[in-house]
């Protein structure tokens, strides 16, 4: 069964478990199409395991080859779908300690997250790398926070809570989040 | 929808005064600056502005006389309130805010990057479109939502256009880099690898440029022309289609200088054909900045009442396209 035809691969349901194939893409070159897709399966293994080890549940891999991922599947609801202030807060948590683990998700969404019995599952991270710079936090955070704000009308209160639970495990979070702060304000001209 | 808008673009380079009514462009005038060395001057941009307004803003007049439209029938003065260079975007204020007191008629302060948007959407059949908006200084994937334009990723540093103008000058080249590095690329299918940076949504071009600059030392410069064309194209095309997967939308608009460049249109069409949506890329003449675009958006916010006052209309060098509530989609 086909769960979803995503950007950049295609999701697949196979005997209970789930099978993330990039597909090539053709309007990039062959060589540079496999080396990204190669890269990012190799990120996304390694850093998907390397963040269980922080305690930040992610779905169990069972095998990679090339391009595709046999993992766990997390049957719950998209966060998207769910979100809240008490959740974002709860998600503020787990960012801090992925940033304080030396992670950076690279693609933090509200559709990478899952909810499942109660627990918040972390998905999709093949733009993962490791880095413990404020720049590069201050980027993943930045990314989550366009999310809200170009998919969920409450972004303001999000934000908030998020920052919260940033803040609460994370002891880096105020320079960050004045870095986010900066980003947002650079200008486009010089 | 119905009247007649005269609009002043001159957010950098390009200077262009147009007028225009619910059915077409009556008349356009342009006056481009060029820069005798290296990249634009903001300071001599707003003094080519500064010296030609009032000649285009004649010419134009003269030009829809031609057509029978006479000042009388302009109902409002739109200009391009921000993004751009804040002295130029003065002078251009400037210039319409006189002209809105001479005509008695009211301003309409344009966002510049939605002007794109909606020149596109006026030109092509693209209804609801995911846009991908690329030029010099800007590099933005938008698409409307609940009232507004949202910017679903955006480059980090600098603007697509300005990175390939930058390589170039480094190698060489005179300004605007872009086409040149576009024929310069034909040349070559040696693919050198050069950093893909992709952050969720967002891009970063600086640190491309600087390499492809670096790239220079060992390889031929068609060489690194094609290979930074290829990865930065690959960037912006991998991100409009995250935004078509997100948005569930089936229209890509093609808008921007950059936007001329025909592996990137064909990256594009590649793309959007294997998703089986829609492309729409409008002519030539409405893709770079262009008075036109001003023009029509000032239609549209007039008609559905959106105009202000002389002493509202201050220029926001850093106005964003989704602080704008938009007043003129159902
Ligand atoms: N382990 C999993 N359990 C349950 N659902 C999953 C799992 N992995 C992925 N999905 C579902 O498939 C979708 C796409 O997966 P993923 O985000 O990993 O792919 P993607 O192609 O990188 O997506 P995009 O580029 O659009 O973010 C997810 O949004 C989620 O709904
Ligand atoms: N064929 C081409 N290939 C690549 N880049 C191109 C091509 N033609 C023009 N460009 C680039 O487009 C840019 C100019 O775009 P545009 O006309 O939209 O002006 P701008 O002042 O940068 O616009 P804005 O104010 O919207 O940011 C320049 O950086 C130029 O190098
Ligand atoms: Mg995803």
């Amino acid at each position: 069964m086909e769960l979803t035809n995503g950007a950049e691969a295609t999701v697949k349901l196979e005997g209970g478990y789930l099978t993330k194939d990039r597909v090539a893409k053709r309007y990039r070159l062959r060589e540079l199409d496999e080396r990204i897709r190669k890269e990012r399966t190799k990120a996304e293994s390694r850093l998907m395991s390397e963040a269980r080890r922080l305690g930040i549940p992610t779905p169990i891999i069972y095998d990679v080859e090339n391009s595709v991922i046999r993992m766990q599947y997390i049957p719950g609801t998209p966060l998207k779908h769910v979100i809240n202030d008490e959740l974002s807060e709860r998600l503020g948590k787990l960012v801090g300690l992925l940033h304080t683990g030396g992670i950076i998700h690279g693609d933090l969404t509200t559709s990478n997250l899952i909810l499942y019995n109660d627990r918040l599952y972390m998905i999709d991270f093949g733009l993962s790398f490791m880095n413990c710079g404020v720049e590069a936090r201050g980027v993943d955070v930045h990314v989550l926070f366009q999310t809200f704000e170009s998919t969920h009308h409450d972004h303001k209160s999000l934000t908030e809570a998020f920052c919260r639970g940033y803040r609460h495990v994370f002891t880096g979070a105020d320079e960050v989040l004045d870095r986010v702060t900066e980003i947002e304000k650079r200008g486009r001209y010089a | 929808m119905k009247g007649t808008v005269l609009g002043i673009e001159g957010t950098a380079w390009n200077l262009s005064a147009a007028i225009v009514n619910e059915k077409d462009v009556i008349a356009e005038v342009t006056d481009t600056y060029s820069p005798a060395t290296g990249g634009i001057h903001p300071r001599e941009a707003a003094q080519h502005h500064a010296r030609y307004a009032s000649t285009v803003i004649r010419k134009v007049l003269e030009e829809a006389k031609r057509k029978g439209i006479t000042p009388s029938d302009i109902d409002a003065i739109a200009f391009s309130q921000g993004p751009g260079l804040g002295a130029c975007l003065r002078t251009v204020a400037t210039a319409a805010r006189m002209l809105a007191i001479k005509f008695n008629v009211p301003l309409v302060g344009v966002n510049h990057c939605l002007a794109h948007i909606e020149i596109g959407r006026w030109k092509t059949p693209a209804r609801d479109p995911v846009t991908l908006y690329v030029s010099g200084a800007n590099s933005q994937v938008l698409a409307y939502r609940m009232g507004r334009y949202r910017v679903f990723g955006e480059t980090l540093d600098i603007g697509l256009g300005n990175a390939f103008d930058k390589f170039a000058r480094s190698a060489g080249l005179s300004h605007p880099g872009g086409p040149k590095i576009e024929q310069l690329a034909k040349k070559s299918t040696n693919y050198i690898p050069l950093p893909y940076v992709v952050k969720g949504m967002d891009l970063s071009f600086s640190g491309l440029s600087t390499a492809a600059t670096e790239a220079l030392k060992r390889n031929s410069l068609e060489d690194v022309c094609y290979s930074l064309q290829e990865t930065a194209f690959s960037m912006i095309v991998e991100v409009t289609e995250r935004a078509l997967a997100h948005t569930g939308k089936n229209e890509v608009l093609l808008a921007g200088g950059v936007g001329a460049n025909m592996r990137l249109r064909e990256m594009l069409d590649i793309m959007c054909s294997d998703r089986g949506v829609s492309f729409h890329v409008p002519e030539k003449r409405y893709m770079g900045d262009n008075g036109a675009m001003i023009a029509y958006l000032g239609l549209l916010m007039y008609s559905s009442g959106d105009v202000m006052s002389i002493e509202n209309s201050h220029v926001n060098p850093n106005f964003r396209p989704d602080d704008v509530d938009v007043t003129w989609l159902e």
